[in-house]
Formats: C-alpha cells, sequence, structure tokens
C-alpha cells in the first residue's frame, strides 16, 4: 500500500492533481477519525480533516519521500486539531449566553455533577460515554490516546506524529490510561 | 514490591507490550498476593478494551469529492512559470535568442538601402560601392545591400552584406604594402553574406567578437 501511495505522491508532485484524489479517499477515514476525536464535532471535524489535506497538498514539495506518508498527513491533522482546541478556549466563557437561545448561559450546557438518572445512562451509548470521556482529557494526553488506541500506532510513530521523544510518548499514554482508568472503572 | 509505583509501571508496560519475561514474572507473582494491584490491573485492561472498541468511524459522504473541489486550481500558465523558474539557465537563453533573433531579422528587411561603413574617399554608383584608383581605405570596410569593385586596396577585412564583390582583373597590385595578402586589393579576410542564415550567423558572430574584444579596446 505505502509503495501506491508513494508512486500517487510523485504522480501529484508531477503535477497531476487528480492522482491526489486517491491519497484523499485512501486516508479520509483515518484523518477525520484523528480530527473527530481530538475536537469532539462532527461539522469542526470534517471542516479541520478537509484542512489537514489541503495542507498536505500545498505543502508536498516538502514531504520527505523516504518517511512515511501518513506519518506526515497525521502530524497535520493533530496540529491542526491542537490549533483549533487552544483557539476554542477563549471562546468557552460561561457567562456567555448561548447562540440561538434566549437567555440560556454555558452553565446550563454543563454535565450535571451528580449522577445522571438511571434511563440516561442507559440510553446512553457506551461508545459516545468513552468518547467523551476521552473527550475530557487534556489535549496532550487525548492526542497520544487517540493515536495509540484509535489507530494503533506504534510509540515510536506517535513520537515522530507529535515530534515528541518516545519516552515523552510513554509517560503521557500511562498518564492517559490511568486518568480513563478513574473514569470508566465505575462502569 | 512497591504497589504504587513499581507494580503501576510494569502494568503500562504490559499494555505498550514491552514487558520483558523477568518482569512480566515478577508482575504476575505480585498480582497474585496483591488483590489492590490486581484490581487496578483488572480496571486498566477494561479501560484498554473499551478504547479500542470503539467502531471505526468513517468519514463523512463526498469528503473526498469536497477536498478535491477546495484544492487550488490549478493553472496552465503556472505550470509555465514553474518550468521556467526550475530552468533559469534555458529561460535567459530562451529570452535572448528571440530578442536577437528578432533584432536581426527586423533589421534584414528594412534595410534594403546601400550603406557603407563610414570610410571616405568612396564612390557609390549603382548599387554598387567603388574604392577608386590610388585610394587605400585604412579600416575594415562593410558594404551592406550592394556590391563592392576595388580598383584601390583596403587596408583591413571586407565584409559585403547581400552582394558580390566584382573582381577588379585590370588592376595589378604593385603596391607591396598589401602583399602581405598577396594578389589582394584588400588585406584582410573577405567575407560576403547573401542568405538569411548567413546574415544571423554573422550578426551572432560579430556580437560574440564585440563582447570579446571589449577589454581589448
Amino acid at each position: 500500500m505505502e509503495t501506491m501511495i508513494k508512486q500517487k505522491i510523485k504522480e501529484v508532485k508531477k503535477g497531476n492533481q487528480s492522482a491526489f484524489e486517491d491519497i484523499v479517499s485512501f486516508y479520509q477515514n483515518k484523518v477525520y477519525h484523528i480530527c473527530l476525536r481530538m475536537v469532539g464535532n462532527a461539522y469542526e471535524a470534517e471542516d479541520l480533516a478537509q484542512e489537514a489535506f489541503i495542507r498536505a497538498y500545498t505543502n508536498l514539495h516538502s514531504f520527505d519521500e523516504r518517511r512515511k506518508f501518513s506519518t506526515w498527513l497525521y502530524r497535520i491533522a493533530t496540529n491542526l486539531s491542537i490549533d483549533r482546541i487552544r483557539k476554542k478556549k477563549p471562546d468557552y466563557h460561561l457567562d456567555a449566553e448561548v447562540r440561538g437561545t434566549d437567555g440560556l448561559n454555558m452553565y446550563s450546557q454543563l454535565a450535571a455533577d451528580q449522577a445522571l438518572p438511571e434511563e440516561e445512562v442507559e440510553s446512553l451509548e457506551l461508545q459516545t460515554h468513552i468518547h467523551k470521556e476521552i473527550l475530557a482529557l487534556p489535549p496532550k494526553y487525548r492526542s497520544v490516546i487517540v493515536l495509540r488506541y484509535l489507530d494503533e500506532l506504534a510509540l515510536q510513530e506517535i513520537a515522530e506524529v507529535l515530534d515528541i521523544p518516545v519516552g515523552t510518548v510513554k509517560t503521557r499514554v500511562h498518564r492517559g490510561r490511568e486518568a480513563l482508568r478513574k473514569r470508566l472503572r465505575h462502569m | 514490591m512497591n504497589c504504587n509505583k513499581e507494580a503501576i509501571a510494569l502494568m503500562h508496560k504490559y499494555l505498550d507490550g514491552n514487558l520483558y519475561k523477568e518482569e512480566e514474572r515478577r508482575l504476575r507473582d505480585h498480582l497474585q498476593e496483591c488483590s489492590s494491584c490486581q484490581n487496578h490491573f483488572h480496571e486498566l485492561k477494561r479501560t484498554t478494551t473499551l478504547i479500542k472498541n470503539t467502531t471505526p468511524v468513517s468519514a463523512p459522504p463526498r469528503f473526498t469529492a469536497n477536498v478535491m473541489n477546495s484544492l487550488p486550481k490549478q493553472k496552465k500558465h503556472k505550470t509555465y512559470i514553474r518550468k521556467f523558474q526550475q530552468h533559469p539557465f534555458l529561460t535567459a537563453a530562451a529570452i535572448f535568442f528571440i530578442l536577437m533573433f528578432g533584432g536581426i531579422l527586423t533589421e534584414w528587411n528594412q534595410d534594403q538601402q546601400v550603406t557603407v561603413s563610414k570610410q571616405e574617399n568612396l564612390e557609390i554608383r549603382d548599387h554598387t560601392v567603388i574604392v577608386p584608383e590610388g585610394v587605400t581605405v585604412k579600416g575594415d570596410l562593410v558594404v551592406r545591400n550592394g556590391d563592392l569593385k576595388i580598383e584601390g586596396s583596403v587596408d583591413g577585412d571586407v565584409t559585403i552584406i547581400n552582394g558580390d564583390i566584382l573582381e577588379n582583373t585590370s588592376g595589378e597590385q604593385s603596391n607591396d604594402q598589401l602583399n602581405r595578402s598577396d594578389l589582394r586589393a584588400y588585406s584582410g579576410e573577405l567575407t560576403e553574406v547573401n542568405q538569411i542564415y548567413e546574415w544571423v550567423w554573422y550578426h551572432t558572430k560579430q556580437t560574440v567578437m564585440d563582447i570579446f574584444s571589449f577589454d581589448s579596446e
């Protein structure tokens, strides 16, 4: 598969734009998945994944063909997602009125502290709950957990994607796992 | 074994898949006697199973098409520009030739009048430039669009463009100073240019010579 992708990359570099289509359709699910798990919103995830592919296309000349394309692409996607999360932070003023509502502020959007009513827990899909817990992790732990468990990347590869030492990846995976253990323990 | 540090570190190492045999044995031994660690380990394993077993997400429909539509459009002239940028030397050469040949061709087409380089004492009669008898022209002589007849002598190169040299049979050269070039009325080289490609070649040569003789002047 890697050789097919490499061939396509060469064609795109030569100016054959349509060869990029195969690259997009091959990686779209993975990239979308990373973005979705990072930002937690389907529309934003689609926007980010699209942006990631466009950036990959416009910066393809800077891609070193000796390296793995997926690593490079995931790196663009995670960086974009982390940037988006950072930029989004100031938007979450608890006092701000929620758009499209009359007088509702962000306090009303927060999950209640006490345990949810039983029927609600039952209606809540297990997966949605897990993803919510992943989203609740700080971005630096979230990114390693997403890459490790949703895309099953090796620790070394995660280190390359995020451009951090393997030791740091290990520490973050461990801490992320511990945090999730505490949150998912009751399930 | 210290439950909080060592055992938990080993558990994570196990989950990362790089636990040595010896460490694995130690962890197993510890788990058998420590129930709190056993519980911790169980929770960790369950957590990873839960995260791993999520259904794969697929990108929204028409995602690829949307990406392809939002890519920066390729423009034809852009690719030309890129080619030029990749080969600056060829670009420079191409521009040079276009300008040079263009200039030469217009010159060739426009000049239909007899012109001769600046030397004095020359007669011009019916498209023929005559070097009168007893006259020695100093320097190189260039005649355009006309024939050249040498009755006297030329001390230098002769160039005839779009014309012929009319051989002067009557003039027996007696000037000793001209004997360097034997029985010719001119001391340098004779060049006749009649065809357009010759004209081009002549121009090219002239330009190159101008460039290289610049420092000697």
